[in-house]
């Protein structure tokens, strides 16, 4: 007997349906427009694609709307961890998410959009492997399938053993109050375990690329080997740039900002005035890396990296790094710039050498 | 009599041959012999023994080497099998191998060639004055083609002409004191262009196309081409299919900055009679003759990449070249630089055998019939590109309704697999069912769902259109049976290859040797 976790946002989708683009806060607004809930749909398309090998399974999940209605509507049998909610929010989906880890399921599914992805990760972390079911207004973070159809495959694929390969993807949440006012602040929230299938990326063909993994080393020995001494180095959020500290030996801070000099550790986690006064009197240069598909360089996300302290590494001591799957994603795109200031994003807009691999390098705008 | 029934256009009757051939290392039966070889004249055992006891001791295997063994007949019948299972230019349509300019490939030429197979390139000069005199004129005829001033056929394929390239950019900039470490290429060049400098130790920098044109930013280019430039490596049009009309502007840059630029020509179907490296500016390029000029592909083997130089990069040209001196043809090595020139890339004189396909080529069609060859190509391409279009969730990036497909162009398939979930991995299995196939890009792929497809001058329009055909049932296939798709192929050799295992290197076997010592013992 295999035992998957399942999470349903019941509110996810609500708002997008009714033109209110996420539904963060705007639950009401949402039903009084008459939204008509869509995630439980969306499982139960996933779910479908489990039937055939339904005998073997239990789904662990929350009563009700959290889950249970819909595993149980397509015959499967389920074990509930958490109560059926009056309206689930996100304490229920955390909640549910924490008890599914400790009861040891091989898989978590979870139906919602990039802010119950948000919830899963502060719940279960960097280690359980998860997947997400589109079922959300808007979903930027790459933990999602492409669709709920392809969710409940690859999840097959996983519990027939067709798939064995994980990756971190990242979980990345916008802020809706400034969505609704047409503008997108992406920011970086963490990093879940998903599947990998590597039918879907590449065929078998031609020479493959490196993995993500090689190469995120391959560009952190690159970087390594071009570091000067008695420089202060700030290492940005992101699994590329954690592949330096990595190479190192260095703790990192995962989506915070470290400082190193001379190869050793200065601070860990340090943040705007503090950067300043321990580069005092030293060079001072960041390493940064693209985030997901959107191409953010430098986004409000990094409020650790404030325009002071921007101000005072400039442009030139700016080193972009990225692996070629990650450049490929932005099809040529400009990276961008949203640092809160219009002037200083001006000044460090321009042409970027964003290192691709070792001795290579990919030419890319920022704007 | 019953006649075959071939009213459709779309080959679903058909079945690829399928023998349940096993590898020919399981076929050996011992003592089995395909030639029982005589035993020595008595003359000659008595001057040479056993023929084995001379060598030292450390030299003689211990074991027999593990061959298999069979009769010839055996042998034919297994290698006819196999050669039956493939799915070879000479069978399919074509079409589908888009960047490799797969043309017919005259057998007329085939049998030329055979007449050379004896010949030795250590034999004197003078006994081989024919072949001689085809290398000197296909470097007169190359030289006109491209506008450069003299041209090498020693690269036995087109990624070692670029690594030629690349060398000779070393060696000018040696042979000047100059020091530049760095070479400039775009995405959708041949990743050889940028691999090749790498191995002669430059770093690289790729140009991104522009999300709306397709083509490099100029500004881009600009930005990163400086001193330390050495070279910029190209290929134009690029794997799209779309010609970059700036690229003038792009050279021009480049010179003004002492760097060189590399024109990547392997495949030039769209430019014969049409443009040339000369007049863009280049300082080198190359073609691959077993694309555009018709010798067929040597699948990473016997080929040719001609390379060309203008004057000043003459002497960094690998030697011998072949020289007339009006009466003779000879073997030059004049014009090398002893100190800084490449000197070789491959032993003797490259492979004459496609050198002597490519001038039979070249002297069948003329000049004219050159550039016909390109209009034909381009015009066959547009008319596919037409077709291709208005397949419902086929269509192609860079649409920007400035610029056109030449050659060849990468679609993508995007809104199929996004509607259905069948990928252009699937499609590419599926088209084995029909006979055809084709391929989707290099990795990464840059482009979503890609498919790469280039028609050539070869085909009639009745083989376009069935092509055509074929790729839009199969997309309607998609969405009326996704699963038909998802598992294929149904008719062809092989079924489809759980692929997990190559996962894990532990479980490998690239020879029968490490097959035997992982599975057998």
């Amino acid at each position: 007997m295999t035992k998957i976790g399942l999470i349903v946002n019941p509110v996810a989708g609500l708002g997008g349906s009714v033109g209110l683009k996420g539904t963060d806060g705007m639950i009401e607004e949402a039903l009084r427009r008459g939204a008509e809930p869509l995630s439980n749909d969306r499982a139960a398309e996933a779910l479908t694609e489990l039937i055939p090998m339904q005998s073997d399974l239990l789904i662990c999940t929350g009563g009700g709307a959290l889950g249970e209605q819909c595993a149980a509507s397509l015959g499967f049998r389920t074990k509930i961890l958490h109560p059926a909610p009056g309206r689930s929010g996100a304490e229920d989906t955390r909640a549910l998410a924490k008890k599914l880890v400790k009861e040891g399921v091989s898989m978590i599914l979870f139906a919602g959009g990039d802010g119950t992805a948000a919830d899963v990760y502060e719940a279960v972390g960097e280690k359980q492997p998860v997947l997400g079911i589109p079922a959300g207004v808007k979903i930027y973070s790459p933990v999602y399938a492409a669709t709920p159809k392809a969710a409940g495959e690859l999840t097959r694929a996983c519990l027939s053993g067709a798939v064995a390969a994980y990756e971190e993807a990242e979980v990345l949440d916008i802020d809706e109050d400034l969505y609704r006012q047409g503008r997108v602040d992406v920011r970086l929230r963490g990093y879940l375990t998903i599947p990998l299938e590597r039918r879907l990326m590449q065929g078998r063909k031609a020479p493959s690329p490196l993995s993500e993994a090689a190469s995120a080393h391959a560009i952190a020995g690159a970087v390594i080997s071009e570091m000067l001494p008695d420089t202060c180095y700030l290492i940005g959020a992101g699994t590329t740039t954690r592949s330096i500290m990595e190479r190192l030996a260095l703790p990192n801070t995962l989506i915070g900002v470290d400082m190193i000099c001379n190869r050793s550790l200065v601070e860990s986690d340090v943040y705007g005035e503090r950067i300043l006064s321990l580069a005092e009197g030293r060079p001072l240069k960041l390493i940064l890396t693209v985030t997901g598909g959107q191409g953010f360089l430098l986004g409000r996300g990094n409020q650790q990296l404030t325009p002071a302290v921007l101000q005072k590494i400039g442009k030139e001591n700016i080193i972009v790094v990225a692996t070629q799957m990650k450049m490929a994603a932005l099809g040529g795109r400009a990276l961008r710039l949203d640092t809160g200031s219009a002037a200083l994003d001006r000044q460090l807009s321009g042409y970027y050498r964003v290192i691709t691999g070792y001795e290579q390098y990919t030419v890319a705008k920022a704007e | 009599m019953k006649r075959i029934d071939r009213s459709s256009k779309v080959r679903t009757n058909f079945h690829q041959a399928k023998w349940d051939e096993p590898i020919i290392f399981e076929l050996s039966t011992p003592g089995e012999r395909g030639v029982s070889v005589p035993k020595a004249a008595p003359a000659v055992a008595a001057a040479v023994g056993d023929g084995v006891s001379d060598l030292p001791e450390s030299l003689r295997r211990r074991e027999k080497p593990a061959l298999p063994e069979m009769s010839q007949n055996r042998v034919l019948r297994h290698y006819m099998r196999l050669s039956q299972m493939t799915l070879g230019a000479d069978v399919n349509i074509e079409i589908g191998q888009g960047t490799c300019t797969m043309k017919y490939s005259p057998k007329v030429n085939e049998q030329l060639a055979k007449k050379i197979c004896d010949m030795h390139p250590l034999q004197d000069a003078d006994t081989a004055q024919g072949i001689l005199q085809i290398y000197y004129e296909t470097d007169q005829y190359m030289r006109q083609i491209s506008g450069l001033d003299k041209f090498t056929f020693q690269p036995g394929g087109g990624s070692q002409a670029i690594f030629l390239m690349a060398s000779m950019v070393r060696a000018y900039f040696e042979s000047r004191g100059e020091e530049r470490n760095e070479v400039i290429t775009t995405l959708y060049s041949h990743p050889s262009d940028a691999a090749a400098p790498v191995v002669t130790g430059y770093k690289i920098v790729y140009l991104q196309p522009d999300p709306e044109t397709g083509l490099p930013d100029p500004e881009a280019f600009k930005a990163v081409c400086t001193e330390k430039t050495a070279a910029f490596m190209v290929a134009n049009p690029e794997d799209t299919g779309l010609y970059n009309g700036q690229i003038g502007e792009l050279v021009k840059h480049a010179h003004s900055v002492g760097a060189l630029c590399c024109y990547d020509q392997a495949n030039g179907n769209a430019v014969l009679g049409v443009a040339r490296a000369k007049e863009a500016g280049f300082d080198m390029c190359h073609f691959n003759l077993h694309k555009t000029f018709s010798s067929p592909h040597g699948c990473s083997g016997p080929a040719c990449g001609a390379t060309g130089v203008v004057e000043k990069l003459i002497p960094f040209l690998p030697v011998p070249a072949v020289e007339f001196d009006g009466k003779k043809y000879y073997l030059d090595e004049s014009f090398a630089d002893k100190k800084y020139g490449v000197s070789k890339v491959r032993e003797f004189m490259g492979v004459a055998p496609v050198v002597l396909r490519a001038y039979c080529w070249i002297r069948m069609l003329g000049p004219n019939g050159l550039w016909q060859a390109t209009k034909t190509a381009v015009l066959n391409n547009n008319y596919l590109f037409k077709r291709m279009m208005s397949i419902p969730g086929v269509s192609a990036y860079y649409e920007d309704g400035n610029n056109q497909r030449v050659e060849q162009c990468r679609y993508t398939m995007e809104q199929v697999t996004k509607d259905t979930g069948v990928t252009s991995g699937d499609v590419q299995r599926r088209m084995m069912d029909f006979g055809m196939h084709f391929w989707t890009s290099h990795h990464p792929y840059y482009l979503p769902e890609p498919i790469t497809l280039e028609p050539t001058e070869s085909p009639s329009k009745k083989d376009i259109d069935e092509y055509a055909d074929t790729v839009a049932y199969i997309i309607r296939e998609c969405y009326e049976n996704p699963e038909v798709v998802k598992t294929a192929p149904h008719r062809s050799t092989i079924h489809q290859v759980d692929e997990t295992w190559m996962d894990d290197p532990a479980g490998w076997a690239i020879t029968w040797k490490i097959y035997n010592r992982k599975y057998n013992d």
